[in-house]
């Protein structure tokens, strides 16, 4: 049994931000686990631009992204243990973890931070009929193939969702040769971020079709072409009326992804319904004392921007947590109200805040043109503030003074379009 | 010159083959796929029923509950998974209850034991997520789960070690008959001269039947349709819950997997092709439909796949186990549809007294080894086994499929044991890699690595499930190479 002050469990952004947070706040005994044979997670694939615009002020590459903090994380002395993975997690902060050189590692960690990531959504969870040829990839595998392993997945490719891996490999498989027949998204609007519209689909000339959907898989062996069809404005059932063939050889997946907290459930730990990660606090402390968490594991980003600005949070509050000895704090609930589907935190003590200003993030549930955000507590409305071209899926992030919480006992956010007469609260 | 030739390598086949590698015979086991259980026998409820449905005096009534107990022994020589959980027929109404009180009397004619009628109350004491509607159960404490491919695997791989052929890739073209008895087998690689055929070649035994110009019936594929739930939910039932059967099928049940998830399904729809494993949207909702009546809040969110399997229904009504009487030394063994799983090591028992009958001279081996060695199943083992096994092989140290905690180790043994795996799906039936909730995402381009290096191949020639379904379509940067000229096939 090792003895170790903080383990990070994932060495992908969220993780290799918090450690190297972590050490220059002086922690000196920084361990990260992962379970790949080189750091950066899926940055390691994402060898397209648009990372490091707030953090670094500068347009990189996800490997540069990366790189940046893994040499950093070297100089710091933060250590890295690759090729592990850890198969078991407890409360009181217990880990297992395998590796083929040292076997079963069993370490017994002071504080620890979870950033483990999230998964891709499968064909199964939005059961998609018909056969099940070869030729049905999410996304993010074809990323994997393309960009790392250099193998086409496939010439002909319909891509059903258009989350943002989805539009980056429109984009990048039309530059590699393929023929991208078509986004399908089943809303009435995309599920990407809008940069990513114009840049891979609009460029290319690839069609977006909004509310349509694929009904069925042809291809007893490989993938032969797809159904598409309609969907209803009301129920978002398929049309069948304008179901149409598509012909191609792959279909992608870019429906969606989920935190991945088979770990955290196995700790006991509280998972939010709606982010699918865990209920945390405003240093990003989980409902077990000393388990942390940030990225993509804790809710689902679209800027890793946000997920480094989140672990460097979570690294401050391992620090507060090490330094008061595991305090107890008693916490004011911070919940969405109209227009919104969560704020994270879930939980805050304003006088245990590491920083003066605490961060929130929240996404709103549909897309709107004008909106004014309303922030309140018991007392009533803190502030206020109008924002343009709210969307599902490009996060919004809030900062508020401590001074301006000091005392209160909850705090709502809520978003109301601009416009619309209803009367927002309760 | 061989003895028997065996067709099909379903687990009716698989099972036929093992029994005969018991005794000094030449025998081939000829299957058109790439691997074992490619048919019926790789999706269907993987249940070994009790043996109450069938009615009595049939060969499905008498097989069944002749091979029920047989499991435990099979089971564990073979080192496969078997749970007797037990099944729980749920009546609804008045009426059910009668139904129920009729398939007690029919079981215990067929001779099941243990069958008892139990009440509302000790119901839902017993399965607290059924439908608060439900008014009594027939509980048949025999029946039980288990994995259908991974039996027949390993029925396939003890019966291989015991001396029978296996050729995976072999799908018969003709037969050979003279003087009205059996003479060769054609494939496309060679042609077979024996003794004996015994066809069981599932949905296809009528066309095989027929190319021999033996005895004819008919083979109908009736499709059922399953969805199956992240293991998270896999507590929802502790037995296989069945609703009050129809004339036509014992409905859509909810029922736990060997491996800790959980299914609801079949349907039960007639089907033109015998390749129509399409998953269909009417039938999902059918299946969830019928699910709910027995298990009404069902965790739909959490759905991991969907997938369709073909029963072999015969036009007989009943199983189809005979010598041919127009040609001699060859036997059907058709229209194994439910129970035949359960069935199948009576039948297994049963095609070797016909095949007695019929003059094969059975002498036992010596070294007749029923045990199939050890499969290691990293998430399965106690700390001190984990690092032992990595001790003596690093590649168990390493994990490819994180969502079911497959190691490297686990993938190479797979590929390297007899009849072992050598595409995507057959790598996934032996080990669970890509089976979790992820359903490959992570995973795939590693096993596909690993298949590509152990069999020496490209990773272009890798299959999903055999020639013509390579996972991959090209190199990148090809259009380089070829001048800047893409061609779009």
């Amino acid at each position: 049994m090792q003895n170790r002050e903080l383990v990070i469990i994932g060495g992908g952004p969220a993780g290799l931000s918090a450690a190297v947070e972590a050490r220059r706040l002086g922690i000196k005994d920084v361990l990260v686990i992962d379970r790949e044979s080189e750091p950066g997670g899926i940055l390691k694939q994402c060898i397209h631009t648009g990372f490091g615009l707030h953090v670094f002020k500068e347009e990189l590459t996800g490997p540069e992204y990366a790189e940046r903090f893994i040499r950093e994380a070297e100089n710091l002395g933060v250590e890295i243990m690759l090729d592990t993975m850890v198969i078991e997690l407890t409360a009181d902060k217990r880990i297992v973890a395998v590796n083929s050189r040292e076997g079963l590692v069993e370490i017994q960690a002071k504080a620890v931070i979870l950033a483990m990531g999230c998964r891709e959504r499968t064909r199964g969870a939005i059961n998609i009929p018909g056969f099940r040829p070869a030729g049905i990839f999410t996304a993010g595998t074809a990323q994997r193939f393309v960009n790392i392993e250099g193998y086409m997945p496939g010439r002909e490719i319909v891509i059903l969702g258009s989350g943002d891996i989805g539009l980056i490999m429109a984009r990048r498989l039309t530059l590699e040769g393929a023929k991208v027949q078509c986004v399908v998204e089943i809303m009435p609007y995309s599920n990407g971020l809008t940069r990513n519209i114009v840049q891979c689909l609009e460029d290319f000339d690839i069609p977006l079709l909004l509310k349509h959907t694929v009904v069925n898989i042809h291809g007893r062996k490989r993938v032969e072409g797809v159904t598409i069809a309609e969907v209803d404005d009301d129920d978002m059932k398929p049309i069948m009326e304008t179901a149409k063939f598509v012909p191609c050889d792959t279909l992608l997946l870019s429906v969606g992804l989920i935190p991945e907290n088979e770990l955290s459930r196995m700790a006991n730990i509280q998972i939010d319904e709606v982010t699918g990660g865990p209920v945390v606090n405003q240093r990003m402390e989980t409902s077990v004392p000393g388990i942390f968490a940030c990225g993509n594991v804790l809710h689902v980003h679209d800027l890793v921007d946000y997920v480094t600005r989140e672990a460097m949070l979570a690294a401050k509050g391992v620090a507060s947590y090490l330094a008061d000895g595991g305090k107890k704090y008693e916490h004011i609930p911070v919940s969405p109200g109209n227009g919104l589907r969560y704020v994270l935190p879930q939980r805050i003590n304003v006088d245990a805040m590491p920083e003066e200003r605490q961060n929130f993030f929240m996404r709103s549930v549909k897309p709107m043109a004008k909106a004014r955000l309303f922030i309140e507590s018991e007392r009533g409305v803190i502030k206020s503030r109008v924002m343009r071209y709210v969307k599902p899926s490009e996060m919004i992030s809030v900062q508020l003074d401590r001074d301006e919480m000091k005392g209160i006992k909850m705090l709502k956010f809520s978003l109301q379009e601009e416009g619309d007469s209803v009367e927002r609260g309760e | 010159m061989v003895d028997v030739v065996i067709i099909g390598g379903g687990v009716v086949g698989c099972m036929i083959a093992r029994e005969l590698s018991r005794y000094q015979l030449k025998t081939v086991l000829l299957e058109k796929e790439d691997d074992v259980a490619s048919g019926t026998s790789k999706a269907n409820s993987a249940i070994i029923h009790a043996g109450y449905d069938a009615k009595p005096g049939t060969l499905k009534a008498k097989l069944n509950v002749r091979g029920n107990p047989l499991f435990d022994k099979i089971c564990s020589e073979l080192d496969v998974p078997f749970k007797r959980i037990g099944s729980l027929v749920v009546a609804l109404n008045e009426e059910e209850i009668r139904v129920l009180e009729e398939l007690m009397e029919r079981g215990k004619t067929n001779g099941v034991p243990g069958l008892e009628i139990i009440s509302r109350e000790k119901l839902l004491e017993m399965e607290p997520n059924i439908n608060r509607q439900a008014r009594a159960a027939l509980y048949a404490p025999t029946a039980g789960i288990i994995c259908p491919y991974e039996l027949t695997i390993a029925l396939a791989e003890n019966a291989c070690q015991n001396g029978v052929e296996i050729k995976l890739n072999s799908p018969v073209l003709g037969i050979g008959v003279e003087n009205e008895g059996v003479l060769a087998v054609r494939t496309p690689g060679e042609t077979i001269y024996t003794r004996y055929i015994i066809n069981a070649a599932g949905l296809f035994a009528d066309e095989i039947s027929r190319m021999a110009g033996a005895e004819d019936y008919r083979i109908t594929p009736r499709k059922g349709e399953y969805l199956i739930f992240d293991r998270r939910f896999g507590g929802i039932v502790s037995r296989a819950i069945f609703p009050t059967p129809t004339k036509i099928s014992k409905g859509i049940l909810v029922c736990p997997t060997v491996d800790g998830n959980f299914f609801i399904g079949p349907n039960s729809n007639d089907v033109r092709e015998k390749d129509d494993v399409a998953v269909t949207q009417q039938g999902i909702e059918e299946i969830i439909k019928g699910a709910r009546k027995l298990v009404p809040d069902l965790p739909l969110k959490h759905v991991i796949a969907s997938f369709a399997g073909l029963r072999a229904v015969s036009d007989t009504d009943d199983f189809v186990i005979m010598a041919s009487k127009k040609v001699k030394g060859f036997i059907n063994v058709g229209g194994i549809q439910s129970p035949g799983l359960s069935s199948a090591p009576a039948i297994a028992e049963m095609v070797l007294e016909i095949l007695k009958e019929e003059g094969l001279e059975l002498k036992e081996k010596s070294d007749y080894n029923p045990e199939r060695p050890r499969i290691f199943k990293f998430r399965h083992l106690s700390s001190e086994e984990k690092r032992e096994l990595i001790r003596k092989n690093p590649a168990y140290g390493r994990v490819i499929c994180r969502c079911e905690t497959v190691t490297e180790g686990e993938i190479i043994d797979a590929i390297r044991r007899p009849v072992g795996a050598r595409s995507l799906d057959a790598v996934k039936r032996r080990t669970r890699a890509g089976m979790g909730r992820c359903q490959g995402g992570f995973c795939l381009p590693r096993v596909v690595e690993i298949l590509a290096r152990e069999l020496g191949i490209s990773p272009l020639e890798v299959t999903k499930s055999g020639s013509g379904s390579e996972i991959l379509k090209g190199r990148t940067k090809e259009f380089i190479e070829t001048g800047g000229v893409v061609d779009a096939k």
